[in-house]
């Protein structure tokens, strides 16, 4: 069997192979968090103890002495650190030194709230940027195409929480069609907190509280930070799909579907989409790396209370534990998404499982 | 080889000759901008109606969130600085942010990557497995771990800019590297260099002058890519806190971040102009990254049909000219075209 490849691609048939595959790419997850979480344990401790950070300018030399001491943050940088791989594999960061929280507790509660966001502003991008980008493929090097990219690139120029604080002075305050900031009214708030067992993703809990105004005003309030994030990564994805539609529309075998009376649009939407679609969701994959960065500045500038809003704020007070510990859950999250990507990616191509 | 050829090799200047029809209007337009900022970054202090850390005039204090006015164009912040100045001097803080960062993580990710790539060995793949972990990572995440590090937070107007510089730095080493290493790997194995050791030329000279020689030309690319990055990292940082103090130096990300609460209340004047520059300078930026990428990879460039062609018409073939063999295609043109890896290594995994 021979496939029009540029390069040819030495293959190993057998079932075996795919599982072979997943298990090393799964392996390959340990390094990367491990590295990671190594790189943010030594690099905050660079800066000194995080009691002496954060409460350090409040307490007598004494005191904080105490306090180091009580947290155990004066034994040898190994222990800790041992200590650290521990509460990491095991999901218990300790607590917050400000508030005295679980940190465990704090990133349940806050993490189904950017959960939330992300997948607003994902379904955002993949509605807007996948058949924008094979418009602009198709009508390349004419007005749309030159209008639509000019787009994108205004739409990665713009810092997400510019984006954020215009669409807010705009929508909210000039014309007051949407809430200025948070989840939900107080109302709704107060009905989502009735319920005993919340999954935190609010427009779940609205549907299940059986108040008929919930899920509308969770949906109202989702409006504006959705499309924030949602547009930033709608430019990503309108310059991929172009890129790799442009790519695969110049094959043989298009002209050959064209010459069969194939419909330009299912030549696009069929014949050139799929076989890009590979290297698109590889890309889409690493965009979660940035979709969480952008998640942190739109939460702050929505006051969403997710993940990124409450990194914001222990950064403010400067708990270093609390920071750690957040950008240690958001570490994972990246390694796991790259490896459901890399496993994605095989099953849709097989030349990938070398 | 005379002057006016080498002047028309140079990197831009050959790229502008070789553009037509949209991608040389992005070119130029990415330029003009571009430039634009670059010469308020110099001399627009000179202009600028106040200094970006003064507060009165006459032993007069500035009114805060006044709207713009005769003696204030842009109106005053929060904070009772006069807006448009801080947006000027802003252009200075950002640009010098960009060069520290990117000529940082050019020098290290340059050398790492020529000594991991030509070596090989162990060394190489603990710091190609540390590169991948550290590249997969949200780089706005890095800065503020690097952020935090370096400065504890606030800091003076040079300790501010080395922090946030040094905070992207982390976050580009290693782009360099990766794109470096690869074409080290692949360089090192042609036959010039195999000539030059068999000659007896010593480790270095192989290594600085034929093999990395010939392992830069992505280097512009990644370049302008980085630069608009390094902006927004710069203004993010600023707006999550991490900023540089506003005694220090005027930074867009920080006046931004003072603009939240304003914008609930309608003011306008005092998120719009900072949030504006941004804008403009990437879209600068990108627009020359975008075009020079465009012109560095012969499925996407938009040809010429023959010396003399005007722009409409070969713009007209552009949409033709991947499957025909252009006309005017060089060899190295033809490799490329069966080797597209450049542009998974460079833009669009961004």
């Amino acid at each position: 069997m021979t496939t029009a490849t540029a390069t040819p691609v030495r293959r190993r048939a057998g079932v075996g192979t795919f599982w072979r595959y997943l298990v090393v790419r799964f392996l390959l997850i340990i390094p990367t968090v491990f590295i990671l979480v190594t790189m943010v344990f030594f690099l905050m401790r660079l800066t000194g103890d995080p009691i002496t950070a954060s409460v350090g300018d409040r307490l007598t030399p004494d005191q904080l002495q105490e306090r180091i001491h009580q947290a155990g943050y004066d034994r040898p940088i190994i222990t800790q650190y041992l200590e650290y791989l521990g509460q990491v594999f095991t999901g218990q960061f300790g607590r917050t030194i400000t508030d005295n929280q679980l940190i465990s507790d704090v990133l349940l509660r806050y993490g189904s709230a950017t959960l939330e966001l992300a997948i607003y502003a994902l379904l955002v991008a993949v509605i807007v940027g996948i058949p924008l980008g094979m418009l602009a493929a198709y009508l390349r090097d004419r007005w749309p195409d030159a209008v639509l990219r000019i787009l994108a690139i205004l739409a990665y120029a713009t810092p997400v929480f510019f984006a954020g604080l215009l669409l807010k002075l705009v929508f909210s305050v000039g014309l007051g069609w949407f809430p200025i900031a948070g989840r939900a009214s107080t109302r709704t708030e107060i009905v989502l907190s009735k319920l005993h067992d919340p999954t935190g993703i609010y427009l779940i809990d609205a549907f299940r509280s059986g108040n008929a105004a919930a899920p509308g005003d969770v949906l109202w309030h989702a409006v504006l930070p959705g499309l924030t994030l949602g547009l930033l990564t709608a430019g990503i994805f309108l310059r991929l799909v172009r890129t790799n539609v442009i790519g695969t529309f110049g094959r043989e075998y298009v002209d050959a579907a064209r010459s069969r009376g194939v419909s330009e649009y299912r030549l696009v939407s069929r014949h050139a989409f799929r076989p890009a679609l590979v290297p698109i969701i590889t890309v889409i994959g690493l965009q979660v790396a940035l979709l969480l960065g952008g998640a942190v500045l739109t939460e702050t500038t929505f006051e969403w209370r997710g993940l990124g809003f409450e990194l914001a704020f222990y950064l403010g007070k400067r708990d270093f534990v609390a920071v750690q510990g957040i950008v240690a859950l958001l570490a994972v999250i990246v390694a796991l998404s790259n490896f459901i990507v890399d496993i994605v990616a095989a099953v849709i191509d097989p030349r990938v499982r070398f | 080889m005379g002057i006016r050829e080498r002047i028309r090799r140079l990197p831009i200047i050959h790229q502008l000759r070789q553009s037509v029809g949209l991608q040389r209007g992005m070119l130029i337009t990415g330029l003009v901008i571009t430039g634009f900022f670059v010469l308020l970054a110099i001399f627009g202090p000179l202009f600028a109606p106040y200094s970006y850390n003064q507060l009165r005039l006459d032993g007069q204090l500035f009114g805060a969130q006044d709207p713009p006015s005769a003696e204030h164009l842009l109106g005053t912040t929060v904070g009772g600085y006069d807006v448009l100045s801080r947006v000027i001097w802003g252009t200075r803080t950002a640009l010098l942010a960009i060069v520290v960062s990117v000529v940082l993580s050019i020098v290290i990710g340059v050398l790492l990557g020529l000594v991991s790539g030509y070596f090989g060995g162990w060394l190489d793949r603990i710091l190609v497995v540390v590169a991948d972990a550290v590249y997969a990572f949200p780089s706005l995440l890095l800065a503020i771990v690097a952020a935090i590090v370096i400065s504890g937070g606030q800091s003076s107007f040079w300790g501010g800019i080395t922090a946030a510089a040094i905070s992207i730095t982390v976050v580009f080493v290693p782009q360099y590297f990766r794109v470096i290493r690869a074409e080290v790997v692949r360089v090192k194995s042609e036959a010039f260099v195999e000539s030059a050791r068999v000659i007896g030329a010593s480790t270095a000279r192989v290594m600085f002058r034929h093999v990395l020689r010939n392992s830069t030309r992505t280097l512009p690319l990644i370049f302008t890519l980085n630069a608009s990055e390094a902006i927004l990292t710069l203004a993010a940082l600023g707006f999550l806190g991490f900023g540089i103090e506003p005694t220090a130096a005027a930074e867009w990300g920080y006046d931004l971040n003072r603009a939240k609460s304003d914008v609930t209340s309608g003011i306008w004047w005092t998120a719009v102009p900072p949030g504006l520059a941004i804008v403009l300078i990437v879209l600068g930026i990108t627009l020359i990254g975008e075009s020079l990428n465009d012109l560095a990879d012969p499925r996407l460039r938009t040809r010429r049909r023959a010396e003399g062609a005007t722009a409409e018409g070969a713009t007209a073939v552009g949409a033709t000219a991947v499957r025909a063999t252009p006309v005017g295609a060089t060899p190295a043109d033809q490799v490329a075209a069966t080797e597209p890896t450049a542009r998974e290594e460079l833009g669009e995994t961004l």
